[in-house]
């Protein structure tokens, strides 16, 4: 289920008011609003910018910068590729295409029943044992075609991840 | 009688399946029951062994690796018809005794002494195996007496630029300021490292109790650990361990009773590999874009917010408990040449045995392959290894006799960096690892430089060319010339130093660009 908060900003006024105390607070309110949100709805921006005091095009500005952060609704479930050196030398440029053509998307895609995003990732930290893949906050290691296939028919049967 | 065992809930054990094979075990021991004490533990790093699971005897710790669910019945009968009563193994997974292993024999474990072998949250498995004593010496010294013994110990940074950490600190502790910071870098970015990720899953406190002391040393009594947010599990396990660290009085107002203050948050990031270097990282802190800052002013004069600012690597501050209980001299004795001490180096890519290796600097490449690597994972020859992460060179085997130390290695126009070790098989193209190095540059420069932000694209679109036979010659000239561009035009060794595993896939592996192996243009160019 997606939360809908088109009509409602207060949930991110909370946010922004429980951490804008913090040292250079911004990264973890915008991380507190992906968390919740699952991204960080454009419109949320005026607000944060009012409350810190900043311009909305600076608010943009760092949201653009991290790889991370995005502005649109991502699928149920994040899955991320590790396309970094380690674990190209143990297969991953085949995993990549295996999976953009398994799911039918390309990186930064959702399909098209919002089930699955695809991205990728510069090196998970678990380098002696790719290819490595990501699903929302779990690691996955030695990742074939098979298990790629398999754990994504797991996680379409599964509610929305974070 | 309780049976005592040990499964890691470490990353890439957990990756492996390490969850599952905990539930089973617990499982199992509901149905026959078998009294269980079950630790999840760190990981020893013995990577091709997880899950590795072990059973506590009076002889020591036997293990079992690598464990799948379906295992656990014949491993459980192993343990209480063999292993308990008789020390005795009869299982195909059985590994023996696990600190007879040749792989851990084989190490000089300083930092990595706990790693594997305690509950990363227990205080007390800290406290029983040294941990904290550090901490007490530090609290009974005077902030110089500090710095010097971190000087005294030859540390250099072990983020990559490998500066020497008790300057660094002596700088920060002269400063006058109302307010200092200790960061750590927690941003580990480099393809084929996982050393800073086991510390924080493995043995936080360590690297709690290195913060603390250095912040005694410089004067500041707050501290941030800069964390990569592609480390989900390292954040859960930092995030208890400061909660019970301030719960037992190490962290927070009147630390250890000596009325002395040190706070500590993490910050993550968010998938930047730019934010690793430390200006950049201080950026990001502040709220801000990452973009690189001018030096000087150093961090250790301003840093964040303005403030003089230790920023020092997970692994740097995580010797720092070891070098004050033991003393810097003690840490000195190991170590080559102008490299003191010991480096993690991490084995990984394609190989058998990939890991975690911690040893005295000097070693070389080919004796650290023979006594622990095992081969490729794919039992085809290894061609080229790239060491010191994205921005190292890629070393043809010509070159796996170089010492492993700071200097050896810059000699060799190569980097040692955070010492990650990336094996590659005779099926690498390297021109296809140049274009990913020029890509990797595209996607993650910071954009203040040309060189680096344009240079970087045109230098995907020259080896693009040269794939597809395209006046080959004359842009296999350009490359190098962009090549020169970079080193020479950017600020950060983000665009500085992409050139290096460019130009050593297309000297050492010319055959790769089509190029005669003798090549007398490139022979004149980058320094030859
Ligand atoms: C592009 C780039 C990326 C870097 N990434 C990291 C990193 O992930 N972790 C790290 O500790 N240092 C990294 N560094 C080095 C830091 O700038 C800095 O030298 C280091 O954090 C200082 O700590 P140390 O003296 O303990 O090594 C990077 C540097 C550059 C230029
Ligand atoms: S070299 Fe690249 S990453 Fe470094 S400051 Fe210049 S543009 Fe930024
Ligand atoms: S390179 Fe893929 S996990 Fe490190």
């Amino acid at each position: 289920m997606q939360l809908d908060f088109s009509s409602d900003l207060s949930n991110v006024v909370k946010i922004i008011d429980t951490l804008k105390h913090k040292k250079g607070a911004l990264l973890p309110i915008l991380h507190q609003i992906q968390r919740e949100i699952g991204y960080i709805p454009l419109k949320t921006i005026d607000t944060i910018a009012k409350k810190l005091q900043q311009t909305p095009a600076e608010i943009h500005g760092v949201i653009s910068f991290y790889h991370q952060f995005r502005t649109s609704q991502p699928g149920e479930h994040k899955i991320q590729i590790c396309r970094a050196e380690a674990c190209q030398s143990r297969g991953s440029r085949g995993l990549e295409q295996h999976a953009k053509e398994h799911l039918d998307i390309e990186y930064r895609g959702t399909t098209a029943d919002k089930k699955f995003s695809l991205d990728s990732v510069y090196c998970l930290g678990n380098c002696a044992t790719g290819p490595n893949i990501r699903i929302n906050d779990e690691l996955y290691g030695r990742v074939s075609n098979e298990k790629f296939e398999r754990l994504v028919s797991t996680f379409k049967t599964k509610a929305k991840g974070r | 009688m309780t049976i005592k065992m040990f499964i890691p809930r470490e990353s890439t054990a957990l990756s492996l399946g390490a969850h599952d094979v905990a539930q089973a075990v617990s499982d199992y021991s509901t149905q026959h029951k078998v009294e269980l004490n079950l630790i999840r533990n760190g990981s020893r790093g013995m990577f091709w062994l997880e899950p590795m699971v072990e059973v506590e005897t009076s002889k020591g710790r036997f293990a079992y690796g690598p464990v799948d669910v379906s295992d656990v019945p014949s491993i459980m009968t192993d343990i209480t018809t063999n292993v308990l009563s008789k020390h005795t193994q009869a299982h195909s997974l059985a590994l023996g005794l696990t600190e007879e292993l040749a792989y851990l024999k084989k190490q000089t474990r300083l930092t990595f002494a706990r790693a594997g072998i305690t509950d990363p949250l227990s205080l007390s498995d800290y406290l029983a195996l040294d941990g904290f004593t550090g901490l007490h010496k530090a609290l009974a010294a005077t902030s110089q007496e500090i710095v010097t013994t971190v000087v005294d110990s030859g540390l250099r940074g072990r983020g990559g630029a490998a500066f020497p950490t008790g300057i660094k600190w002596q700088t920060v502790h002269d400063a006058p300021s109302d307010k200092k910071y200790i960061v750590c870098n927690a941003d580990e970015g480099d393809s084929g490292t996982f050393a800073d990720r086991l510390v924080m899953e493995c043995d936080p406190f360590m690297l709690i109790e290195g913060m603390i002391i250095a912040g005694l040393a410089v004067g500041a009594d707050e501290g941030y650990i800069y964390l990569r947010s592609e480390y989900p599990v390292a954040d859960e396990i930092l995030q208890e361990a400061i909660v019970i660290a301030t719960k037992e009085g190490y962290l927070g107002n009147n630390i250890c009773g000596s009325g002395r203050t040190f706070n500590l948050e993490i910050r993550l990031g968010a998938e930047a590999y730019i934010c690793g270097e430390e200006t950049s990282l201080l950026e990001s802190m502040e709220g801000k874009r990452g973009v690189v800052r001018f030096k000087p002013p150093l961090p250790a004069i301003e840093g964040f917010f303005g403030k003089p600012t230790v920023v020092n690597n997970v692994l740097s501050l995580s010797a720092i408990p070891y070098i004050l209980s033991q003393g810097g001299q003690a840490y000195q004795q190991y170590g080559a040449n102008r490299s003191r001490g010991t480096l993690p180096f991490q084995l990984a890519g394609n190989v058998k045995q990939g890991g975690l290796i911690e040893l005295p600097f000097g070693s070389t490449l080919q004796s650290l392959l023979n006594d622990f690597s095992g081969g490729t994972q794919s039992e085809r020859p290894i061609r080229a290894i790239q060491v010191g992460g994205p921005l190292g060179a890629y070393l043809p085997t010509s070159k796996f006799d170089i010492p492993l130390d700071y200097e050896a290695f810059t000699k060799a126009s190569a980097v040692l960096g955070h010492g990650g070790i990336v094996i590659f098989d005779d099926t690498v193209d390297m021109l296809e690892q140049a274009r990913f190095s020029m890509e990797f540059c595209v996607d993650e420069s910071c954009g203040k430089c040309t060189p680096c932000r344009i240079g970087s694209t045109r230098g995907v679109e020259v080896i693009d060319r040269i794939k597809d036979d395209e006046s080959r010659a004359e842009n296999m000239i350009l490359l190098s010339d962009l090549c020169e561009t970079m080193i020479n035009g950017s600020l950060c060794a983000m665009g500085s130093m992409t050139p290096i595993p460019v130009i050593s896939a297309y000297k050492d592996f010319p055959e790769d660009f089509h190029l005669p192996s003798s090549n007398a243009v490139l022979e004149e160019t980058n320094h030859g």
